[in-house]
């Protein structure tokens, strides 16, 4: 009476089969971070070592360490951050707590998804006629974070944003009918339970930001520079332009050299990630729903 | 009788129109809500039971998109005044949800939050008023036993009748004068409605009590007085007894009776 009949072996067998291609495509995703790492560390490993990490370049950059372009990819994110995440967390805020449904709102979301889709070699050409030119504050690490920051603006807002969303409307309602104001909801409830939600955009835009060559290289990041920027209105040196030119402006530069800016500049990455991962672990095991 | 003369409806609409964008909610509503009774509201889905709620309270404007017409007077001021601060009204006019809704702290925190948004932050609330406060809130709803000794435990840890409970204590510390309850235990199995219920019954006198159900028993024994609404009309509003023994109006004898709704 139960058994299997023709059709219900079919479907079974076209039920696994698309099992089977959907976890394969989820599958292939591992493989380019995989490889990437692992070619990464094979090559680039050998270069690794304190002399590496804390020295500046010298010799035409063929030999010495890589010291002045990590400092300035720290300084560069750092004062990035400063500017995009009070700014883009603010903004989220307002359109997720205070926004009503009407033209100013849409057009403010026009904004942000137009200013996600700008190639990054445009926000460079922004930077310099705005921070550059305009404001003249001429080619430096704020000029660079400033363009870097404005880039990086939406991923901080609609990560933010869907953070905020997370948090269930009827905390606000309790809140509210109890006679509090938006804003004493916002700091007593909604940020408390949305910051790890929030952390993970911060953290996407770290990663990003760290990365992007194109945008700092007209703005603020020199070519080779010995010295340690004093103040955000030196320029600097940065792994991700340092390893752009490693690799295609200089001749001579011993084949594994770029590979290990590379893998300095993933771990970098990968620290800074995990340090704010570890943090959203924290205080999700502090949330209370 | 002399004390007859003074305040007996602790909430009244007068003429109250409400729309939703172009939808009509609420037509000509004039209700009298007596002082220190429980009066149950009635009526199907969509009947405007909780607009009527949310609009004595005025939590209904936060939605932008709602024109009142009429005035809603609670202890006798017009809550559409210009003068009037939606805060102390919310401070006076508590609310209790379908659904417990506690605030994701702890008990006690729960207890305080409304105090403390009551509160200039410069006054400082010592740790022994702080704890008389709680002790004094969650005794009202006959909870203090239960969870004194946990008192840092998250309220979600609660059970939810237990949550509703508290959800009604977070309400006293500012000591508001009317509570308004949209269906407070459709979301409880048949014992923990009791307990509620139970609760709703002890808080009489102290407070004026607004509550929607859907629960036509539990409308006739928790309640003093019963108002049907249909279509976002006040069909008729008598003493509990008088509306399910002799209803006046026919629509109310065919809701009551389970005719449809």
């Amino acid at each position: 009476m139960f058994e299997a009949s023709e059709l219900n072996i079919r479907n079974r067998k076209i039920e696994s089969l698309f099992r089977i291609l959907f976890l394969l495509m989820a599958g292939l995703l591992i493989l380019p971070v995989a490889i990437i790492l692992a070619i990464l560390t094979y090559k680039g490993s050998s270069v690794i070592s304190m002399n590496f990490l804390f020295t500046s370049p010298t010799e035409g950059m063929t030999a010495g360490g890589i010291f002045p372009a990590l400092i300035g990819t720290i300084w560069l994110v750092s004062v990035a951050l400063l500017f995009s995440v009070p700014l883009g967390v603010a903004a989220a805020i307002y359109l997720s707590e205070y926004a009503r449904d009407n033209w100013f709102t849409r057009i403010i979301n026009l904004a942000i998804i137009n200013l996600a889709g700008v190639p990054s070699i445009v926000h460079a050409l922004f930077g310099v006629g705005a921070f550059v030119l305009f404001f003249r504050f001429g080619t430096c690490i704020l000029a660079a974070s400033l363009t870097l920051g404005i880039m990086t603006l939406p991923v901080v807002i609609v990560s933010t944003w869907n953070a905020l969303q997370a948090v269930p409307m009827a905390f606000r309602e309790a809140c509210w009918n109890m006679g509090a104001t938006k804003w004493q909801t916002i700091r007593k409830i909604v940020l408390p339970n949305s910051i790890s939600g929030i952390l993970t955009g911060i953290i996407l835009m770290v990663s990003q930001t760290a990365g992007e060559t194109a945008p700092i290289m007209f703005t603020g990041a020199a070519f080779f520079l010995p010295q340690l920027p004093q103040s955000v209105f030196d320029q600097t040196m940065a792994m991700s332009l340092h390893l752009f030119v490693l690799a295609t402006q200089v001749p001579g530069v011993p084949e594994d050299v770029p590979y290990g800016v590379a893998f300095v500049l993933i771990a970098l990455v990968l620290v800074m990630n995990s340090l704010s991962i570890a943090f959203r672990v924290y205080l999700r095991g502090r949330k209370k729903w | 009788m002399i004390a007859e003369k003074e305040m007996t409806n602790a909430v009244e609409t007068i003429g109250l129109n409400l729309w939703y964008g172009t939808f009509q909610a609420l037509t000509d509503v004039n209700i009298q809500v007596k002082k220190g009774i429980i009066t149950s509201l009635i009526g199907p889905s969509g009947c405007g039971k909780s607009t009527l709620l949310r609009s004595i309270n005025r939590i209904n404007e936060r939605l932008g998109y709602v024109r009142v017409e009429g005035a809603i007077k609670v202890l006798d001021e017009n809550i559409y005044a210009r003068d009037v601060e939606p805060v102390q009204l919310r401070k006076q006019v508590g609310m209790v949800f379908q659904r417990p809704n506690p605030l994701p702290l702890s008990i006690r925190e729960n207890i305080l939050f409304g105090h403390k948004i009551h509160t200039p932050s410069s006054l400082k609330v010592s740790r022994s008023e702080a704890n008389d406060i709680v002790e004094k809130a969650l005794r009202q709803v006959l909870l203090w036993d239960k969870v004194k000794d946990r008192l840092k435990h998250r309220a979600i840890s609660l059970s939810l009748e237990e949550q509703q409970k508290l959800c009604i204590a977070r309400l006293l510390p500012v000591k508001p004068q009317v509570l308004l309850m949209d269906e407070p235990c459709s979301a409880l199995d048949p014992k923990g409605t009791e307990a509620v219920e139970e609760l709703i019954w002890d808080l009489r006198g102290q407070f004026t009590i607004l509550i929607v159900t859907h629960n036509m028993a539990q409308a006739r024994r928790a309640s003093d007085e019963c108002a049907f609404m249909l279509l976002g009309e006040l069909i008729e509003h008598e003493t509990t007894e008088e509306i399910f023994v002799t209803p006046r109006h026919r629509k109310t004898a065919d809701y009551i009776e389970g005719r449809f709704g």
